[in-house]
């Protein structure tokens, strides 16, 4: 993977950097140890790592703003970090860069039930803020697996999905309002409590920018009323093509379930040997459909989408008949990514989406090149929005082995876009996915994208080297050749 | 004479606007111009009329996706929709009788350039939630593209949420992606009699913190509640808070019940059955209060929920007005006497501090061009969004002015 060329001159003054980072975050906030700067070496893809020059903790806004005016002013680059679990080395640090963790910002700062939500600094854990309120019998509906740690400010920078995102949405489906610091210092306000923010969606295009475009320092966020009750069945089907069939069937049913998750034989396998879920081991293809809502409404349900497994020829079926045992259903696929750390010494997880009717032939030439990489793949795939996570599996002390696993990578992802899908579903670009951009966008869509990046970022300062696989300067993508006279008056119909 | 430039291709499309920035003619884009009178006037060379580009291209009801030609007639849209039970989960209203238009007017590309939301915003969200991608010609006279047909995306900026709401001030879509739900199977809405404002929020607050998943959420002071279609609501008298549930026929009717023993603390309450409920969110969706009064200036203010009421408050203390309360009281629309200011420095002075925002929705052309439509932002932000502006049409020929006089 090649990151931008660090720039000597910058590394040089790293003495002159340091002091200076050091008035405008006092105390212990300016780490520059080589030592210590090596915990921020990676985030979640540990196949890369790069300590920073220097890493930087503020605590308050007005020190964000500060270290970023300063860097703006110096051309030093920046790299945002929130928790540090992107899988997709969004927060890969740069060897002439500055490392500005939002770690410090890890206060709730206001709860408004009657207004429905939540007002948090970006460092706060995406299940803090579910803890912050749930004996209330609220939560925060987005639920990433890695919600445990992750911050909500990442979520923000990832746009972050997790089980239940077909029915409760995205991230972005679900901010409300947020402060941001522009790479100039400068501090923004979009949205707030009320929904639409006003004027252009900057709230959207933030949702996912993967911390290019400005460093978010306060997050407003809608919470919900947790679902009376869930229910959750287990169905074990003999292909991947009738376990497709019945999750199609579902939804033409007009059922949208809270989470629909499909497993295939291996991921089967290894979940059930770690957790004792009591997976079905004869089946080639298991699917938990989970109801939630209202008591009467997901008993309907269930026996409609019984009714509806059994006429797609479900061979396995069970209930979940207490909130324990549904938890146990839960427990194999939540822990699938361990369960297969344990049958191989490395694994490498991969995010498209593809159209869901799709996933037979996807799985088909999925396993053609299993064999021909010579690597075993084990499948979890959020079944009712097409997210597919297969996770390849292989051995870094192998010479070569790690390189073929991320040529396989490479290559489902491309038959993703292939099918009509994308090349991330909810785990982002990043460093990993960045060449592979020009495979879903032509070089004109991405300019175009860039263009937005140099409306808030314009000498590429934050997170450079991710995302885009070329960068280009902004004074050369804002120019336009127009030949007038050259464009012939337009030949179409006019009235 | 304004010239009218209709492509019926993408590439026509491309070469109408490559035409506009060589030519430096600004074009102002229309689908069926059905809420043409929303915004800030144009003054443009000629009009992109995106009519020509028609059609439904993609619609497979088993992925809830659809894709159609970005001036296909909503209304054909909503018919193949219906035809496999399916909607716009995010209920957008008929708005064109709101300036004297015909109903069931309207393209899906004007929907979403609008950002189009009605009651049911406040549990599916609004057009932005369910905008997948698109392909569009940018003010560069080049088409591009982003976002894609599948709901779970994050691959490059989200440019799908900053063209929806743009009001053709950044590209020309020519297609577009969306998502779409299966229509709920039943629908009942619980009323409460006779709650003054403040009461009413409260009361919607309770509906909403219940775990009974209200899909809308509305109070109709006396005034408006005169005069609905609905005899339930016109005969109570008074002002009536709503209180919908949509769903599988067993669990509306358990989460009716439960709900209207909760609400019976605030007041008398009733309830309204399936034709009876569709007709009053209709009625709320398509602002019919505000079409049976056409000389009124209409205000459009989103609000924190709990700070609706005492906005209205302000503003009736200071201008006499016709004001009903959607989206749990966080959705304020106002009419006002749209004479002088259109009660802007009023509308704008109550909602100081609240971190809300005012759209003058519908107006006269002229009190239109004097004050501000959209909110006014603050410097910092209003210099970013023209940044944005300018990535995507440097030269200011796509409907320029529409939102904001600088831009």
């Amino acid at each position: 993977m090649r990151m931008p060329e660090p720039d000597a001159e910058v590394v040089a003054r790293k003495g002159e950097i340091v002091k200076a980072l050091q008035e405008i975050v006092p105390g212990e906030g300016v780490i520059f140890d080589p030592k210590e700067l090596a915990a921020y070496e990676s985030d979640g893809l540990t196949a890369y790592r790069q300590p920073p020059l220097i890493t930087v903790l503020p605590e308050t806004v007005e020190q964000v703003s500060g270290v970023l005016r300063y860097c703006h002013e110096q051309k030093i680059k920046v790299v945002p970090r929130g928790a540090g679990t992107s899988l997709s080395g969004g927060a890969l640090p740069l060897a002439d860069g500055i490392l500005l963790g939002l770690g410090k910002f890890n206060r709730i700062l206001e709860i408004d039930y009657e207004n429905r939500c939540v007002v948090a600094q970006p460092g706060v854990t995406n299940l803090g803020i579910t803890k912050a309120v749930e004996h209330r019998g609220f939560y925060y509906a987005p639920d990433p697996s890695s919600q445990i740690a992750c911050s909500i400010g990442g979520n923000i920078a990832e746009n972050s999905g997790g089980v239940h995102c077909l029915k409760y949405g995205l991230t972005t489906n679900n901010v409300l309002g947020l402060e941001l610091v522009l790479i100039d210092g400068t501090v923004l306000r979009v949205g707030g409590k009320h929904l639409e923010a006003e004027g252009y969606d900057l709230l959207g295009l933030l949702t996912g920018s993967e911390g290019l475009l400005a460093v978010v320092t306060e997050v407003t966020v809608r919470i919900l009323r947790q679902p009376a009750t869930a229910r959750a069945l287990l169905l074990g089907f003999d292909s991947s093509e009738a376990a497709g069939d019945c999750v199609a069937a579902v939804i033409a049913a007009g059922i949208i379930p809270g989470g629909m998750e499909m497993m295939d034989r291996p991921a089967i396998h290894a979940a059930e040997d770690f957790v004792n879920a009591g997976y079905p081991r004869d089946v080639e293809a298991l699917l938990i459909v989970e109801l939630d809502g209202p008591e009467a409404e997901v008993n309907h349900l269930i026996e409609r989408c019984s009714d509806i497994a059994r006429s797609k020829g479900a061979v396995y079926e069970r209930l979940s008949q207490s909130e324990e045992e549904r938890a146990v259903f839960w427990a194999g696929r939540k822990a699938a990514f361990p369960a297969v750390g344990r049958i191989s010494p490395d694994y490498y997880c991969m995010d498209g989406t593809i159209p869901r009717h799709r996933l037979p032939e996807v799985l088909r030439r999925m396993r053609e090149m299993s064999e021909r990489y010579g690597l075993r793949v084990a499948n979890v795939f959020h079944a009712g929005d097409g997210n597919l996570h297969p996770l390849i599996l292989y051995d870094a002390n192998r010479p070569g082995e790690l390189q073929r696993a991320e040529e396989f990578g490479s290559e489902i992802l491309k038959l993703c876009v292939e099918v009509g899908g994308v090349l991330t579903g909810e785990h982002g670009v990043g460093v990993e996915k960045r060449d592979l951009m020009p495979s879903m966008f032509s070089e004109t869509d991405l300019k175009q994208q860039q263009r937005v990046k140099c409306a808030f970022d314009p000498d590429h300062l934050l997170n450079p080297g991710k995302v885009f696989p070329q960068l280009h300067r902004c004074a050369e993508l804002g120019r336009m050749h127009i030949h007038r006279g050259q464009v012939p008056f337009p030949d179409i119909p006019r009235f | 004479m304004t010239e009218n430039l209709k492509p019926d291709t993408p590439e026509q499309l491309e070469e109408a606007v490559a035409w506009a920035v060589a030519e430096k003619q600004p074009l102002e884009i229309l689908g069926q111009g059905s809420k043409h009178g929303w915004g800030r006037p144009v003054q443009a060379a000629a009009t992109l009329d995106m009519s020509g580009l028609r059609g439904i291209t993609l619609y497979e009801p088993e992925e809830l996706v659809l894709s159609a030609r970005a001036g296909t007639p909503l209304a054909e849209i909503q018919a193949a929709l219906a035809e496999k039970n399916q909607e716009l989960a995010f209920e957008p209203g008929d708005w064109a009788p709101l300036w004297g238009g015909a109903a069931g007017a309207g393209t899906i590309g004007g929907m979403l350039g609008c950002n189009m939301a009605g009651p049911r915003r406040i549990r599916q969200g609004a057009a932005r939630d369910h905008f997948l991608g698109f392909s569009a010609a940018t003010g560069r006279g080049e088409t591009v593209k982003s976002g894609g047909r599948v709901v779970k995306n994050v691959t490059g900026y989200d440019l799908s949420k900053l063209l929806c709401g743009s009001f053709g001030t950044l590209a020309a879509m020519s297609e577009v992606t969306i998502k779409v739900l299966p229509k709920a199977e039943k629908s009942r809405t619980v009323l409460v009699l006779g709650l003054d404002d403040a009461s009413a929020t409260k009361a919607l607050s309770a509906a909403l913190g219940s775990p009974h998943e209200v899909s809308g959420a509305a109070h109709l002071p006396a005034q408006v509640a005169e005069a609905s279609e609905v005899s339930y609501v016109r005969a109570a008298g008074g002002p009536v808070t709503a209180v919908r549930l949509e769903g599988p026929a067993p669990s509306v009717a358990a989460r009716c019940a439960s709900l209207r023993q909760e609400l019976a603390a605030f007041g008398e309450t009733e309830e309204l059955h399936s034709r009876n409920s569709a007709l009053l969110w209709r009625e709320l969706a398509d602002l019919t209060p505000f079409v049976k009064q056409p000389e009124l200036a209409l205000w459009r203010m989103s609000v924190a929920p709990t700070e609706g009421a005492r906005l209205a408050s302000k503003i009736l203390e200071q201008r006499p007005g016709l004001h009903f309360y959607d989206w749990g009281g966080g959705l304020l629309w106002f009419g006002l006497s749209p004479g002088g200011d259109a009660g802007e420095a009023v509308v704008r002075g109550a909602l100081a501090g609240t971190g809300g925002h005012a759209t003058l929705v519908r107006a006269p052309q002229e009190v239109r061009q004097e004050i501000p439509v959209f909110q006014p932002q603050p410097a910092p932000l209003a210099a970013l969004s023209r940044r944005v502006k300018e990535a995507f049409d440097p030269h200011g020929v796509l409907t320029p002015r529409r939102m904001y006089p600088e831009f």
